[in-house]
């Protein structure tokens, strides 16, 4: 959600008060942590043991991720564009319910679709066991690549999907209309049309997308797909040396900041685009016939992305009902979970607001520097964030390791960058001109913040809460290695009784986590919220 | 103010009333694991015990215990239970590999918040001894179990045995016919139908005991020529079992108890048993889920009430009855259905000489069979 559109940065620059850039630069600090700990780590024993470990496997991973990564691009941009277009621009039956269902994915944490994926569509899974009947022994092999491009081209697409329709809401209806009344049809227009004016937007969230693929764990992990989070995972799960685990570490960031330059270079483009001031919505275009075909498209994405793993957790969950089996105690890993979300949310956004305003308001090189720094956590795994702060607590912070503050701080550092784009969308769409005329009549610059800019901060500050929400229940890797002894969560319950096959277990807080999930998500795209910080 | 409408107030008045629920945590969890009830008498008794069971103890009486457990909570988290409840102790447990749990042992040294590291592979007990991190275990604990589950620094204790096996599809299959050595897996009869889980802990023991008693170069040879025989990766040992008796594969190298479990809960029908190889080999080895003491832990009295209650009648008949492993302290009796531990051949192995993780972790990377 980083897709937060720039605009103008008119007008001359004023010097940034102290009380914004001291914060702001404190947590950027805090947040760069992980890279020093990282680079520290990964050196310490000599560059042999680089050597040693990157020549063991380096080229292997760096293939499958890059293979991965654009296979899934494919896919996100494939489902993400029409999906867009049909919901923003055409008389699609029941357009609302189709922008929340699209969005909905995001909901299910990478690791839960990928245990279902198995299930459904493993050899001798839930697929096979229906085609039984007629003849069908075995599906083909569901663990490695294909499986894990399904899993996360379903969990990932619809961050492409929202970044389309923030950008299309923003396109020019006029241009589209011109074209038609000069003889295009509404394929014709949107091939020739909207998607060269998209493309910057396409670009932008496929580096997204790319980014993700490079940090996930839970997926490639559950589909067995070596790529360099699970190699890192392994690494740091059965050696009792963990500097091969830091030097994999320092490859995959270095590899996330190559594409973070690009998103960063894309949205640029993008943004330059979108300068122009939203316009009155475009007259729907009417399908005609297409209209079911278009239907039947999106139920087909909606299949996959959701029902098949809902309706594996409740399958799953009514055979264990049935069996009697033992479920997990969930109502304290709920807590826990809400309560870390909940606060995890509060914080981070607090914590993003004065860089926003830095980044919106007053420009200049510091600024785009802490905003840059901010950003550049996207491209660490969770996994590497845990490790640097299991380190840093042991070595610096004995006080605060392995107590739930650290798993705090580890939520502010991986999503500031979230909080952060929701948060200066609506605020770089106003013109900076009103606090200069604020201060043209005398007032200091925090007093014009206070009164002008904080109040139109809000819608963003509203979406940034509920992602960073959302994103935290999902977490797993920070989660699974920064809770304090004892400090059950619901990803935590989820993984352990997945990575023992007890799936019956695993359904009953998967479900009750994509549920607490889905609730700010359904809220914000109902309400039309997140279409407002997008665009 | 405009800017503080209702929707954000509440969001911040929740983080606000989240964050104190952190500021004062740690102890919120506590209550229901231990019933309410009972806390008054279970200080007192845990007060009382804990002076008089352990003379050796410095440290003031506490009530915590915090456990590093690299065996599933789905195994011992009712043992854990039970064992708060009898001694009125809160246990803090953090679930983890075993060799991941090692690792932070020794990366956080003597700063650990653990008190018991609770493995299932002797290995990675042998690891953590060599690090420094264990405390001696009176004599009196550790003569509880035959000298060979033990460690002979008297740093760890083996609380229950877990034999290797190949685990077959009855289908397929009748036991004669399954391989009595891990070295015929690698003939072509069997291409594409085995399964291993190589991240699983046990598995790499396995590999390790083959290092120890063959050298790295027949180890070697044997994983490639079982990835050339097109071996299928499975993630765990249950999975394998469920696979096997899916026919997805027709062998399995698992440990010997998970067959039970799918017994238990799917009856006799259930396509799948276990194979022993023959005399000393890999394929046979009996490794333990073993505890040892953390030197700097806070509660060591606590500690030793652990270990004492996991060697304990109670607990070795739980291994014997729920988990199916063969409990280790003399006069307990394994489960009817499995093979006597005394008549397993396995090979001839010091098992604290299998605390060469980080070797066979490189060789499986190095073989290609982990990335």
């Amino acid at each position: 959600m980083a897709f937060a559109v720039l605009s103008h940065r008119r007008g001359r620059r004023r010097p940034a008060p102290a009380a914004l850039w001291l914060p702001g630069l404190a947590v950027v600090i805090v947040t760069l942590l992980p890279f020093w700990y990282l680079w520290k780590r990964s050196t310490e024993r000599g560059w042999s043991a680089w050597d040693e470990t990157l020549s063991r496997s380096a080229t292997e991973l760096l293939a499958n991720s890059a293979k991965l990564s654009l296979g899934v691009a494919v896919i996100c941009v494939a489902v993400a564009l029409p999906a867009a277009w049909l919901t923003v621009r055409t008389d699609l039956p029941f357009r609302r319910a189709w922008s929340v269902l699209l969005a909905l994915p995001l909901a299910i944490p990478s690791y839960v679709m990928g245990m279902t994926v198995v299930a459904a569509l493993g050899p001798k899974g839930m697929l096979q066991g229906w085609l039984e009947p007629l003849g069908v022994d075995r599906l083909p092999e569901i663990y490695g690549y294909w499986g894990a491009l399904l899993t996360l081209g379903a969990v990932s697409f619809p961050y492409v999907y929202l970044v389309l329709r923030a950008a299309l809401r923003t396109l020019d209806p006029f241009e589209e209309e011109a074209s038609r009344s000069l003889g295009r049809g509404p394929w014709s227009t949107f091939a020739a049309v909207s998607v060269p004016a998209l493309i910057p937007a396409i670009a932008a969230g496929l580096l997204l997308v790319a980014l993700y693929v490079l940090s996930d764990f839970g997926g490639v992990a559950t589909l067995k797909y070596n790529t360099f989070t699970r190699a890192i995972f392994i690494e740091y799960s059965s050696s009792f040396d963990r500097t091969g685990a830091a030097i994999l570490g320092v490859v995959l960031a270095g590899l996330a900041a190559l594409l973070l330059a690009g998103e960063l270079f894309a949205r640029s483009r993008y943004q330059a685009r979108a300068r122009a001031k939203r316009l009155s919505p475009a007259r729907p275009i009417a399908l005609g016939r297409w209209r079911w075909p278009a239907v039947a498209f999106l139920a087909a994405v909606v299949a996959i992305s959701l029902v098949l793993p809902m309706g594996v957790l409740v399958y799953w969950l009514v055979k264990g009902i049935r069996a009697g089996a033992d479920f997990p105690e969930v109502w304290e890993p709920l807590r826990h979970s809400a309560t870390m979300a909940a606060s995890g949310g509060v914080v981070t956004v607090l914590l993003a607001l004065p860089i926003a305003l830095l980044a919106a308001r007053f420009g200049g090189p510091l600024a785009r520097l802490l905003e840059q720094a901010a950003f550049a956590t996207h491209a660490l795994p969770g996994l590497v964030v845990a490790l640097a702060l299991v380190f840093f607590g042991i070595g610096y912070a004995t006080e605060l390791y392995q107590t739930t503050w650290m798993l705090l701080v580890a939520y502010v550092i991986l999503f500031l960058p979230n909080a952060l784009g929701a948060l200066r969308a609506p605020l770089m769409r106003q013109s900076p001109h009103l606090e200069e005329a604020a201060a043209g009549l005398g007032r200091r610059p925090l007093a014009a913040i206070a009164s002008i800019t904080l109040p139109l901060a809000r819608p963003g500050a509203v979406a940034a809460f509920a992602l960073v929400f959302l994103t935290i229940m999902k977490e797993l890797p920070a989660t699974l290695l920064l809770s304090p002894p004892g400090y059950r969560t619901l990803p935590g319950v989820v993984w352990s009784n997945s990575s023992e096959a007890l799936y019956g277990g695993a359904a009953l807080p998967a479900l009750i986590l994509v549920g607490v999930a889905a609730v700010p998500l359904v809220l914000l795209v109902w309400r039309g919220d997140l279409d407002a910080v997008e665009s | 103010m405009p800017f503080l409408n209702r929707s954000l107030l509440l969001a911040l008045a929740v983080g606000l009333v989240s964050l104190f629920a952190i500021a004062c945590g740690g102890d919120d969890d506590d209550d229901d694991t231990t019933p309410t009830a009972a806390d008054g008498t279970t200080t007192a008794a845990a007060t009382a015990t804990a002076t008089t069971a352990t003379a050796t103890a410095t440290q003031p009486a506490t009530t915590k215990l915090t456990v590093y457990s690299g065996r599933a909570e789905s195994l011992v988290g009712p043992l854990i239970a039970d064992f708060e409840k009898a001694t009125g102790v809160d246990v803090d447990v953090k679930y983890g590999d075993t060799a991941e749990l090692a690792a932070l042992l020794i990366e956080e040294g003597s700063k650990s918040p653990a008190d018991v590291y609770f493995a299932q592979d002797a290995g990675a007990l042998g690891a953590v001894q060599e690090a420094g991190l264990l405390a001696t275990l009176p004599e009196g604990t550790m003569t509880k179990v035959t000298a060979t589950y033990r460690s002979k620094e008297n740093t760890w204790v083996g609380v229950s045995g877990r034999a290797r096996v190949i685990v077959y599809n009855t289908d397929e299959l009748a036991d004669a016919k399954v391989p009595n050595s891990i070295k015929d897996l690698t003939k072509p009869e069997w291409k594409g139908k085995v399964g291993w889980a190589p991240t699983n802990g046990s598995f790499q023991a396995a590999v390790t005991a083959i290092r120890v008693l063959e050298g790295d170069a027949a180890a070697k040879a044997w994983l490639e020529a079982m990835k050339a025989n097109d071996v299928k990766e499975y993630k765990d040992n249950r999975s394998i079992v469920s696979a096997v008796a899916a026919g997805e594969i027709s062998l399995g190298l698992v440990n010997h108890y998970y067959l039970y479990g799918f017994l238990k809960d799917q009856g006799d029908g259930f396509k799948a048993r276990n194979h022993f190889t023959a005399a000393n080999d890999a394929g046979s080895l009996v490794n333990v889920a073993g505890v040892g003491i953390v030197k700097s832990g806070k509660n060591a009295a606590n500690a030793q009430k652990f270990v004492d209650f996991l060697l304990a009648k109670e607990a070795q008949e739980y291994f014997s009855t729920q988990t199916f492993e063969y409990p280790l302290v003399t006069g307990i009796a394994a489960d009817s259905r499995l093979k006597p531990l005394a008549e397993i051949d396995p090979p001839n192995i010091d098992l604290s000489s299998l605390d060469d993780l980080q070797g066979t972790v490189a060789l499986l990377r190095s073989t290609g069979v982990l990335p």
